[in-house]
């Protein structure tokens, strides 16, 4: 069951190459039907449609088992045309996933960048593989994959990135450009500083808000999960020890002459009861995955949120640098000392400084100034040009997630429904069977 | 027995009775205002009734001329000891009787005395089992209220069983049981201890010379209670991890339902529908609960009884056994001539008459036991079967409750526009 399906968002391209969101609010199905929207799924069809064992050397020449995950791609135009040509494929490692992710997440850092599936299986109940090789781990890692591609494909402002569309499209050699953007320097700069902590004055409310935001939706998704993992290892058991209903009826048939026939068949529907279990928690596996997608989606939303604060700190401090050049040249210019300083302090000791050298250091002053007020008007319009364009991500984001999780909600009601059916049919069918007793 | 009286229904201080008028039937107020006996849950309820409804017909085939019903436990404090009296209420049309209508108090102990001299009188019929005297698992407390109402209900159905008994009902100290004020004076009369000591003496002497032969039909019989036991053990102890995984599940339920509303509370649109499955999963919970109940007050009961009732047939053919291994010791003493052939002669015919009546008494009770144990716990089956399919009903009809409102729902907000 594929986690909430993504659809394509609308983007335009206007002129000057900024994208803009067309209105979104209502059905953003039907109204990207019509739209020429331009993000790559619209005119590229995708999926990851399967997954193998590889064996190989890795970087330290020692051999390792790996999965690599089939993406198959066709253009849009030739399956509108009814013509079914075979799609493109390639074979992609989880690790070239995560490089694609990284690119992205410094390219676009004013981007909440969707999540990948777990690297490792978390909130596993006792039944539940905890192995990177289990063939259902695998499956649903496929699915999450799947769902990565699908969600920045339909991105307004990621699905026009060239380097999404060399993952997509060039097997070998698509690392390297990767590495010749040179977004690894940046990917560490930028890990340097989120991980430091640093005083805003005056971040945006709104981001703030949403920070705390992210972090409360962390905290309760992962409770839920935890609570959901729990319940179903419970549950397991459970159904699985109606199973021994079936044993014991079995053989307590034998030796009964009426009864036997009527123990005997409600001893196999026991067994039934007991193994329908396993299905019904593997699709409910579904259900946590498309809650763990949004718990991971939390920690993309804090990094925007954090880049704020960031490009906001150093506009900060790019006007406090220039706010105190600019004090130190009114103190040179006129001689009148507002703020302590050393050099004050010795020219006072030592006489006055030569005119000449006074000249000299106000123009550096000057120099600096001009310097210090380029410096600001880049970091006022890097800041500006975040926050819209995260806040605009924001929204969207926002309305998918509502969207998202409100289907995930009705499909574990879904579940829950079919999980009764199955319930009572069982019983209803044992209860026939006690009824011959 | 002097002392005070105290009342054992301690559930006016341990329940918080709310205005739902469903509750009285859940309280575990002992009695209504006409003396019945109040179960704990309405399906325990329903299912008791059938279930003693059922029995009633089968063995008859026509209506009942006896009820008898044990309620209203009470405390009685003497100076040596605590215990617990019951009631116990009988109406009946049968002409033995001289009132249609009788009042007596019993405890625990006259029970026991009542089945030990059934057990004198019939020793090769087919008894019921008491409740057991103390229950090693779970229960500590002789005085615990969930013991007391297990115990009275099974003392109920013992009371009951022997009524529908078509030898067993009619024997004098069953009356004397039902009707008799004081049972201390009868409990000294009749063989009572020695003639116990007696039997068990020779039982012991029996047992081991061994029996010669027992009868084809008998053998049988042993081998099935032996193989009737294991099962129906079996299936008491599976029942049993059942409902313990069932609460274990209903623990984790619990700590569930909160999790979606803490998050409601951070979120704007998603509150409404988080706040909905928390409701459903805290509705399921509470019907999970209804089906542990309805295990622990419906099924669980009646086959631990079964288990009991092994053991007493086991009993019952040592008894059988050891009446035909006396005839035998005796037989052999007469062919050996050196004794006195008359009077052996004659004792010799008393016992095996002795052996003939013990035998076709155990036939006679054997498939009214059959049929017995087959009805008890095929409608114990029946019920659990019902009760699951109506717990998964309504668990069904609480979800699809949640999907209707999610469908009705977006009609009204599609048009809010920015929610934040």
């Amino acid at each position: 069951m594929r986690p909430g399906s993504p659809t394509a968002s609308v983007g335009k391209m206007s002129e000057d190459g900024k994208e803009e969101l067309v209105g979104t609010d209502d059905d953003s199905e039907n109204t990207a039907m019509g739209e020429e929207g331009s993000t790559l799924l619209r005119r590229m069809e995708m999926c990851v449609a399967e997954a193998e064992k590889r064996s190989g050397k890795n970087a330290v020449n020692m051999q390792e088992t790996f999965t690599v995950y089939l993406i198959e791609t066709r253009p849009m135009d030739a399956v509108a045309d009814g013509r079914n040509p075979a799609p493109d494929s390639l074979w992609r490692r989880y690790s070239e996933f995560e490089l694609l992710r990284n690119y992205l997440v410094v390219t676009y850092p004013y981007i909440i960048v969707p999540p990948l599936p777990e690297k490792r299986a978390e909130f596993v109940w006792h039944k539940l593989s905890a192995d990177n090789m289990d063939p259902d781990f695998v499956e649903r890692r496929r699915v999450g994959l799947e769902n990565f591609l699908l969600r920045v494909a339909s991105h307004p402002v990621l699905s026009n990135d060239k380097i999404l569309y060399h993952f997509l499209t060039e097997e070998h050699g698509w690392k390297e450009v990767v590495y010749e953007t040179g977004f690894q320097a940046k990917a560490d700069s930028r890990l340097r500083a989120l991980s430091a902590t640093f005083r805003v004055r005056n971040p945006d409310k709104r981001f703030m808000e949403m920070k705390h935001y992210s972090d409360e939706l962390q905290s309760h998704t992962s409770q839920l999960l935890r609570a959901r993992a729990r319940v179903a290892d419970r549950l397991y058991g459970v159904y699985k020890v109606h199973g021994n209903y079936g044993r014991v009826f079995s053989e307590w048939s034998a030796i009964e002459k009426e009864m036997g026939d009527g123990l005997q068949s409600a001893g196999h529907h026991m067994d039934a009861y007991a193994a329908s279990i396993d299905d019904i928690l593997e699709e409910e596996e579904h259900y946590a995955d498309q809650l763990k997608e949004y718990l991971f989606y939390a920690e993309a939303l804090r990094a925007v949120c954090r880049k704020h604060e960031l490009t906001q700190f150093e506009l900060e401090m790019a006007s406090q640098d220039l706010i105190s050049k600019k004090q130190q040249r009114e103190e040179l210019a006129t001689g009148i000392v507002r703020t302590f300083s050393f050099k004050g302090m010795t020219n006072k000791l030592f006489g006055q400084e030569a005119p000449e050298q006074r000249e000299a250091r106000l123009k550096l002053l000057e120099e600096l100034i001009a310097e210090g007020e380029e410096t600001v008007k880049e970091k006022t319009l890097e800041c500006e040009e975040h926050v819209d364009r995260a806040w605009v991500d924001v929204q969207r984001f926002k309305e998918q997630k509502d969207k998202d999780l409100r289907e995930a909600l009705i499909n574990f009601a879904v579940m829950q429904i079919s999980m009764c059916k199955k319930g009572i049919q069982v019983w209803s069918n044992a209860k026939e069977c006690f009824l011959k007793m | 027995m002097s002392g005070q009286t105290v009342s054992a229904d301690f559930s006016g201080h341990m329940l918080d009775l709310e205005e739902d008028e469903d509750l009285e039937v859940f309280s575990k107020n002992t009695s209504l205002a006409d003396g019945s006996p109040v179960p704990n849950s309405p399906s325990s309820m329903i299912n008791q009734y059938r279930l003693e409804e059922d029995t009633a017909e089968q063995q008859n085939g026509n209506t009942k001329d006896i009820f008898i019903t044990v309620d209203d436990p009470e405390s009685h404090v003497t100076a040596i000891e605590t215990f617990i009296v019951y009631r116990v209420l009988t109406k009946t049309t049968r002409s033995e009787f001289d009132t249609s209508e009788y009042e007596v108090r019993r405890r625990y102990q006259d029970f026991l005395w009542l089945r030990s001299r059934l057990e004198e009188s019939h020793p090769t019929l087919i008894i019921h089992p008491l409740p057991e005297k103390f229950v090693m698992r779970g229960m500590v407390e002789r005085f615990n209220e969930d013991f007391i109402q297990t115990r009275r209900k099974a003392l109920q159905r013992f009371l009951n069983k022997i009524s529908e008994h078509p030898i067993l009902s009619y024997c004098q100290s069953f009356k004397v049981f039902l009707t008799a004020q004081e049972l201390t004076s009868h409990k000294k009369q009749g063989a009572g201890f020695l003639s116990r000591m007696g039997e068990t003496m020779r039982a012991v002497a029996n047992s081991v010379r061994g029996l010669r032969s027992r009868p084809a039909e008998f053998i049988l019989m042993q081998e099935y209670v032996e193989a009737f036991g294991n099962k129906i053990s079996s299936v008491d102890r599976v029942t049993q991890r059942i409902i313990r995984e069932q609460r274990e599940y209903l623990d984790e339920l619990k700590q569930y339902s909160p999790t979606y509303t803490q998050w409601a509370g951070s979120e704007e649109e998603l509150a409404e529908p988080l706040k909905s499955v928390a409701s459903c999963v805290e509705r399921c919970s509470k019907e999970t609960e209804e089906r542990i109940h309805h295990l622990s007050d419906v099924l669980l009961p009646v086959l631990h009884e079964y288990v009991l009732c092994a053991e007493s047939l086991k009993a019952v053919m040592k008894r059988r056994d050891n009446i035909q291994a006396e005839f035998e010791v005796k037989n052999e003493a007469l062919a050996s001539k050196k004794v006195d052939q008359e009077a052996l002669q004659e004792e010799v015919d008393g016992l095996a008459d002795r052996v003939e009546q013990a035998n076709n008494a155990l036939k006679g009770d054997w498939s009214h036991w059959q049929n017995s144990m087959r009805t008890d716990l095929k409608s114990a089956f029946i019920s659990t079967a019902e009760k699951n399919v109506e717990y998964y009903e309504k668990c069904l009809a609480v979800w699809e409750s949640f999907l209707l409102s999610q469908k009705v729902e977006p009609s009204d907000d599609r048009n809010s526009g920015d929610v934040s």
